[in-house]
């Protein structure tokens, strides 16, 4: 770890699809025990930098740094790095084959090494953790979205990330599953997790984040703590943002 | 009634070609899974030059008819190699080839029918992409085959009587071998059927538990 306590360092990333610029140049720092939530239009490439950071997609340009170490040309120590890597996705990935326990415990096992009795007890703490220990025998297709969510969320625990990324965890819920999943990453936060959260929950980012990122056209358009962003003028095009999010609410 | 005594005194002869053509099966199915799922594999997660020579294999072992395969490798391919084999392990040799090309199909398909999401995840813990497709992929693709699978069962059992050709001592050669023994044909034609019809209703009772017992909710058609 570096000494202003800098966890992850993303560097001027860059990506294309074909000759659609999806990032152009994003940089940030992200301090240990931060949440910082990546709010904006779909479309800006929230998901791709998230992935580009665990090199699920490989960026054009530019690097990441997870504790002083570089994780883009990695070579096969990318494996490495992805275990301190946590990552919850918007489908949830669990493995469908796999009990909820199961899910929380195989990365342990075949990865880590782990012997499977520490491993299972692991596991499910990590799945008392997220309120899901009553379902530790239950395949993925038997769970409700907001518990395979937090069973994917056990499952990033389990391997004692520096960091999890969320790409938009809640997305595929209704508001009830919603706020069973915010509950459970509020909490997390508040732990001193370092998360990384693409969302399109205000109220989550208004209220967690110690930083929000308004991400546009590839850009980070405009930052700040949520305080700043919602008081200072200067943040016209992220209030605006937001503000359409309250006029749908009003309704 | 002679038929029935000759059936009857002539059937521990039969017996033994019952187990002549269910070792030839079982080693084919095996010797199937054995090359047909790393093939499967490898059509879907190989470089381009491994993806071609499977194609290859492929394309040689499905567009062959059994006789010629058998012929060629019972005259040609294995005496070439300057190899002695029994007819017995010709058959199995080549009933397994094949049904490796066929069920390498089947597999392939069962794999790309996983989601994409799968392999992520797995890959996203810090899986390399063959733990990956050790541990998350095959169990998945596995089961999603076997109903597709267990059609080879038949396939191969009824495919495996023209091992007779080269003289392999199964169940259809043995018939072969009473009839021109007692001059009793349709009867004795009847008996084996029978014993076909048999074995197939019988393997695939088994298959259909096997199914059963490794089904889990979310697999399948009428699942959970």
């Amino acid at each position: 770890m570096e000494n202003n306590g800098t966890i992850l360092r993303v560097e001027n990333i860059h990506k294309s699809f074909g000759d659609l610029e999806v990032l152009k140049g994003v940089t940030f720092d992200v301090t240990k025990g931060e949440t910082i939530c990546f709010i904006g239009p779909s479309g800006t490439g929230k998901s791709t930098l998230l992935r580009c950071i665990n090199l699920l997609t490989q960026p054009d340009q530019g690097s990441v740094w997870l504790g002083g170490e570089e994780v883009t040309n990695s070579g096969k120590k990318i494996n490495h790095f992805r275990q301190r890597i946590g990552m919850v996705f918007q489908n949830f990935f669990l493995f469908d084959h796999l009990t909820a326990i199961r899910n929380v415990e195989i990365a342990l096992i075949k990865v880590r090494g782990m012997n499977p009795k520490d491993a299972r007890e692991k596991a499910l703490e990590e799945l008392r953790q997220v309120g899901m220990e009553e379902w530790a025998e239950h395949y993925p297709a038997e769970l409700s979205g907001g518990q395979a969510q937090r069973v994917s969320i056990a499952r990033a625990l389990a391997m004692d990330p520096d960091v999890i990324l969320f790409d938009e965890p809640t997305s595929a819920l209704d508001p009830e599953l919603t706020r069973e999943v915010l509950e459970v990453m509020k909490k997390l936060a508040l732990a001193g997790m370092t998360m990384l959260v693409v969302t399109h929950e205000m109220g989550f980012a208004c209220s967690v984040a110690n930083r929000i990122m308004f991400m546009e056209h590839g850009e980070i358009k405009e930052q700040g703590s949520p305080e700043e962003l919602m008081s200072d003028t200067k943040f016209e095009r992220c209030k605006n943002f937001i503000g359409q999010f309250d006029q749908t609410n009003g309704d | 009634m002679d038929f029935l005594i000759v059936i009857i005194e002539w059937f521990p002869y039969l017996i033994g070609g019952i187990f002549a053509t269910l070792g030839l099966v079982g080693s084919a199915l095996i010797l199937g899974v054995i090359f047909g799922l790393p093939m499967a594999v490898g059509q879907v997660y190989g470089k381009r030059s491994i993806r071609f020579i499977i194609g290859i294999y492929v394309w040689f072992f499905r567009g062959l008819p059994v006789l010629v395969l058998l012929f060629l490798f019972y005259f040609g391919i294995f005496p070439g190699l300057g190899m002695d084999v029994p007819a017995f392990f010709v058959g199995a040799t080549v009933l397994g080839l094949r049904g490796a090309a066929y069920q390498s199909q089947i597999f392939r398909g069962a794999i790309q029918s996983v989601s994409e999401g799968q392999m992520i995840a797995a890959r996203s813990v810090g899986m390399t992409k063959l733990q990956s497709i050790r541990n998350v992929i095959l169990p998945q693709a596995v089961r999603v085959a076997l109903p597709g699978w267990s059609n080879e069962y038949p396939n191969i059992l009824t495919d495996s009587a023209i091992c007779y050709a080269i003289g392999v001592m199964e169940l259809m050669t043995r018939t072969s071998q009473i009839v021109s023994q007692t001059y009793i044909t349709m009867p004795i034609y009847l008996v084996c059927a029978g014993i076909f019809i048999l074995l197939n209703y019988g393997g695939m009772r088994v298959l259909h538990m096997i199914e059963k017992k490794i089904k889990i909710p979310g697999f399948g058609t009428g699942a959970a």
